[in-house]
């Protein structure tokens, strides 16, 4: 049997405030257990929220970001359970009434092509701690530091339909809040952690089959491996007729399997009802208009912004607009060099390859977007060619200076000086009379793949420097 | 001195007739007499209250006195005090000492107030008879063998018998005017979000409010101006100026429309109570009011609405005390579930647990439309009536209580019976109003409360009626047989 996966994807992103949501500790990662837990945080008696207003904002800027309807009152509400790092034994979220309601935005696949994806629904809500079942000899700690952080839970429809369109989902919703500068998207550290939702049904079948929900699985590589067991997992049942059970299941990356989490690790009956210890957050249109104004360029704005004026194919304009600061930096090179192409080409394969090499971000590039642009202007102008140009970007890298003074210090210049080409040409024509003959006897097709022996040895004798346009109308000249 | 108000302990410390040092010493040793005896108090403060009120000697003297300044007061123990126990009643926080003060203890202590100790209470403020503690029951100044009402029974208590001339209390369902009433004293509820509850620990978020107990209206008003105030960090709190409440005592009462809702004279009231109510609204009108029948047709909904409501609340208010973190937690706890079984077991007393299983069902899937939603839809329509009543009448008054005192473990086998005694005062927290218990008489020695009603955020007004009422009756000045003579 053919089967086709439904996914719908429940994102928890860590919303880049300064201090939680609602008290007064600070967010910081990596800090000392329990250094950045207020007696709010700890849910100690008496203690009462109050809601940070950058949450809500960034939870507005998100809404308008995937053009969803914005909740102009939302409500919080209490999500009752028992857990040690659950300090008040419920957490505060948003049920009914959620910040954030319907929208939608499109994904890009990997062969160019794109895809609408509906978004549910995105609530605000404050995170748990952490404990900690290791080094307490038989006992767990608790670490409350991240108790209160500041999450959107963003929910999609279940419009994905294999481990590479969520994937794809995953990396446009992380372009999009970068963009918008609601959350460092740092999943190592769990700023953006991703709950699956997936069933299987026969191939061109309408009804849902019964899902599983795979729990706090946090990277992309996690996600598709997942994916792609649960998918096994599933179709083995169903092709033995077996059935789907509804439940839980958790991911473990070391086993690469998921299975279910013990009953008592979920709760059943969550008792939501409406905080009474926070109003309603009611919002007006003069506040979301003046976010609205606020918002930077998106990255589906910037993609197509670059198609149109920047002549890139689809894929190209993907790649570059992925983070924000490398489409900064990518425009950055144009305005240097005038050249919007060989920037796109010299940015995705020579900078990128390096900084992926090395494990950089943009941002820690050695190679300014100023000096990169410089570069390519040594190329447009035939000063350099574009195989000198790499040697030159390579020195550039190691943290030399400018490309104007490696291509001056070393003598890179190209030899574009018709003279001392000329002379170079005749040596290698003098040099290899046998090639010549074959040359000269040989049809136009041949004759286009032999001409390039000639290319390659003047290369060679000038040491690489010598223009190949002018190289190329010489020897064309000459061997006639 | 203990049987001054505290506008004349105010005058008497600007006078130097005595000093905060002498006031404090003296309810002291009121306090190590008696409380034996009525069981106000569950902690008492004594060493820190003196430093306090030796510092107040010092600011009184250089003359940078606040509006308190050296004035003792006793403070329910639900108001977080810190480096101080705050027990709630319960064994859950017997040992629980907070890092910080409510809002309410810091505005006290700016003012210059002195905190002689902490309070009575049934457990986390749930009761109306002070026999839900785990510090054993309240007795009331005036006949111990009853009941001081609750849950502010110890603030009630230690106010009727002089250990201290003033109290705060908190009042979710009548916690503050019950026991008031069955104390002889003043009680005022401030409206919903008129005096911050951070610190102060939660019962029933939508309901709790904290405020004043005291001989006095006008005592009543000295404290509220000190509780009074917007507080950021209660997000419930409202952001409405305050005013200066004793700047309206005076005010005749000519041309005041005051309603008698029909429900609240009906079949369960005592006869001899009805009579000290009528009595004393006839004094209302002899000086000026005027009386009108009105109805709040949905009263018969305020008891349910009111025991769906606070009780899922509290039951989520508690989930916290789970002995990770603070307070009790039981001996050696086999795994997590054994942690939180025993140690909430151990911890929460009878009417705690009931009320949590109450509220576990009442927002239990499949039954949240049925009871927690039925309850709010019932709260609006309770909040409608007194709207529509306001739109006719100033305030409204009728009786505090059903009658006087009960006898201590009268009602505590039978909760519903008990629940009943709030049956006048829970709409006021439902509906969010401001209301008072004014002593109104007594029956059969037994004091009894007048309780009035007011539109929010009108403190001012109750007040002033109250107060011009205790200008011409004597009620509020009578005191029980306490035996101390210190």
């Amino acid at each position: 049997m053919q089967w086709e996966t439904v996914i719908g994807l429940e994102v928890h992103l860590q919303l880049a405030t300064r201090s939680k949501i609602f008290s007064g500790s600070a967010t910081d990662f990596g800090a000392e257990p329990n250094t950045q837990a207020s007696a709010v945080d700890l849910a100690m008696p008496g203690m009462l929220p109050v809601l940070n207003e950058q949450a809500v904002r960034y939870a507005v800027m998100f809404g308008l970001g995937i053009d969803a309807h914005i909740g102009m009152r939302s409500v919080f509400d209490r999500k009752n359970y028992f857990y040690p790092d659950l300090p008040k034994g419920y957490q505060i979220s948003q049920f009914s009434d959620p910040i954030v309601g319907a929208g939608q935005f499109e994904i890009q696949l990997e062969d160019g092509s794109s895809k609408q994806i509906g978004i549910t629904r995105a609530h605000l809500e404050e995170d748990a701690g952490k404990s900690l079942h290791e080094d307490f000899h038989g006992m767990s700690g608790i670490d409350l530091n991240r108790a209160g952080t500041p999450l959107l839970e963003i929910v999609s429809e279940p419009d994905i339909r294999s481990a590479a369109e969520a994937v794809a989902y995953l990396k446009t919703l992380h372009s999009l809040v970068t963009y918008l500068g609601i959350s460092d998207g740092n999943m190592a550290e769990g700023s953006m952690r991703c709950d699956i939702n997936i069933s299987l049904r026969p191939m061109g079948s309408e009804k849902l089959g019964t899902r599983a929900e795979i729990k706090n699985v946090n990277s992309f590589r996690f996600v598709e491996r997942a994916i792609r067991h649960e998918f096994e997992r599933q179709a083995d049942i169903l092709e033995s007729g077996g059935r789907i059970v509804q439940e839980t299941r958790l991911y473990d990356a070391d086993r690469d399997e998921t299975r279910p989490m013990r009953s008592k690790e979920v709760a059943n009956d969550y008792r939501y009802f409406p905080e009474p210890d926070l109003l309603p957050v009611v919002i007006d249109e003069q506040y979301v208009a003046e976010i609205r104004k606020s918002l930077p360029e998106l990255p589906a704005d910037k993609r197509q912004r670059f198609i149109e004026q920047h002549q890139l194919s689809a894929y190209d304009a993907g790649v570059l607009v992925d983070s924000p600061a490398l489409a900064d930096y990518y425009e950055q090179v144009v305005a240097a060099c005038g050249d919007a192409k060989i920037a796109a080409n010299w940015v995705q394969v020579e900078l990128r390859g390096q900084l992926n090499k090395n494990e950089l971000a943009i941002e820690a590039s050695p190679v300014s977007a100023n000096s990169l642009g410089q570069l390519i202007t040594r190329i447009l102008d035939n000063s350099i060619s574009g195989k000198i140009a790499k040697q030159v970007f390579e020195a550039m890298w190691q943290g030399e200076d400018s490309a104007d003074e490696i291509i001056e210090a070393r003598g890179l210049k190209q030899v574009s000086d018709s003279g001392a080409l000329e002379a170079m040409v005749d040596q290698v024509i003098a040099d290899n009379a046998a090639q010549v003959t074959q040359f000269l006897e040989a049809d136009d097709g041949k004759r286009k793949k032999l001409v390039g022996f000639f290319v390659g040895q003047v290369m060679k004798v000038s040491k690489g420097q010598a223009n190949p346009q002018m190289v190329n109308k010489l020897l064309a000249e000459k061997l006639k | 001195m203990h049987t001054q108000t505290v506008a004349q302990l105010i005058q008497g410390l600007r006078d130097k007739r005595f000093s905060s040092v002498e006031l404090t010493r003296h309810f002291c040793a009121r306090i190590t007499e008696l409380n034996p005896v009525y069981n106000a108090f569950i902690t008492v403060n004594e060493a820190a209250a003196l430093t306090a009120a030796a510092a107040a000697d010092e600011r009184l003297a250089k003359g940078d006195a606040a509006a308190l300044t050296g004035i003792p007061l006793a403070h329910k123990d639900i108001f977080c005090t810190q480096g101080l126990r705050t027990s709630c009643g319960s064994k859950m926080l017997d040992n629980f000492v907070p890092p910080y003060s409510a809002t309410v203890i810091e505005r006290f202590q700016g003012a210059g107030t002195v905190n002689l100790g902490k309070t009575n209470l049934d457990e986390f403020a749930m009761g109306s008879s002070n026999e839900n503690s785990y510090y054993g029951p309240v007795k009331n100044p005036w006949d111990t063998k009853t009941v001081p009402g609750g849950s502010s029974g110890g603030s009630a208590a230690a106010v009727a018998a002089m250990m201290a001339p003033a109290a705060t209390g908190t009042d979710t369902g009548g916690s503050i005017r019950q026991p008031a009433a069955f104390c002889g004293i003043t009680g005022l509820k401030p409206t919903y979000g008129r005096v911050s509850r951070l610190g102060m620990v939660a019962y029933a978020s939508s309901l709790d409010q904290g405020g004043p107990m005291a001989h006095t209206a006008e005592d009543c008003a000295i404290l509220l101006n000190a509780m009074a105030g917007h507080d950021p960090l209660d997000s419930t709190s409202a952001n409405v100026a305050t005013e200066d409440y004793t700047a309206g005592l005076e005010k005749p009462l000519n041309g005041l429309r005051i309603g008698l809702p029909r429900q609240f004279f009906g079949d369960g009231l005592d006869a001899a109570t009805g009579e000290c109510i009528n009595a004393a609204l006839q004094e209302l009108e002899r000086q000026g009011a005027t009386l009108v029948d009105i109805t709040l047709p949905h009263s018969e909904l305020t008891i349910p609405a009111y025991y769906i409501i606070a009780p899922a609340e509290a039951s989520t208010n508690l989930s916290r005390f789970d002995g990770v973190r603070y307070g009790h937690r039981c001996e050696s706890p086999q795994d997590l579930h054994d942690l939180y079984t025993r140690t909430r077991e151990e911890g929460f007393g009878d009417e705690v647990k009931r009320r949590i299983l109450v509220g576990t069902y009442a927002l239990s899937a499949g039954y949240y439309d049925a009871y927690y939603k039925k309850a709010q839809q019932a709260r609006r329509l309770i909040h409608g009536d007194f709207m529509t009543a306001f739109e006719q009448v100033d305030v409204i008054v009728g009786p505090t209580t059903p009658g006087p005192a009960f006898a201590l473990g009268a009602k505590t086998d039978d909760p519903v019976a008990m629940y009943l005694e709030d049956v006048y005062t829970l709409a006021v927290n439902l509906a969010g109003l401001p209301g008072m218990s004014v002593p109104a008489g007594l029956v059969h020695g037994k004091p009894v409360g007048m309780q009035l009603i007011g539109p929010h955020f009108a403190e001012s007004r109750l007040l002033n009626v109250a107060h011009r009422f205790q200008q011409a009756t004597d009620w509020h000045t009578q005191t029980p047989q306490t035996g101390g003579d210190a």
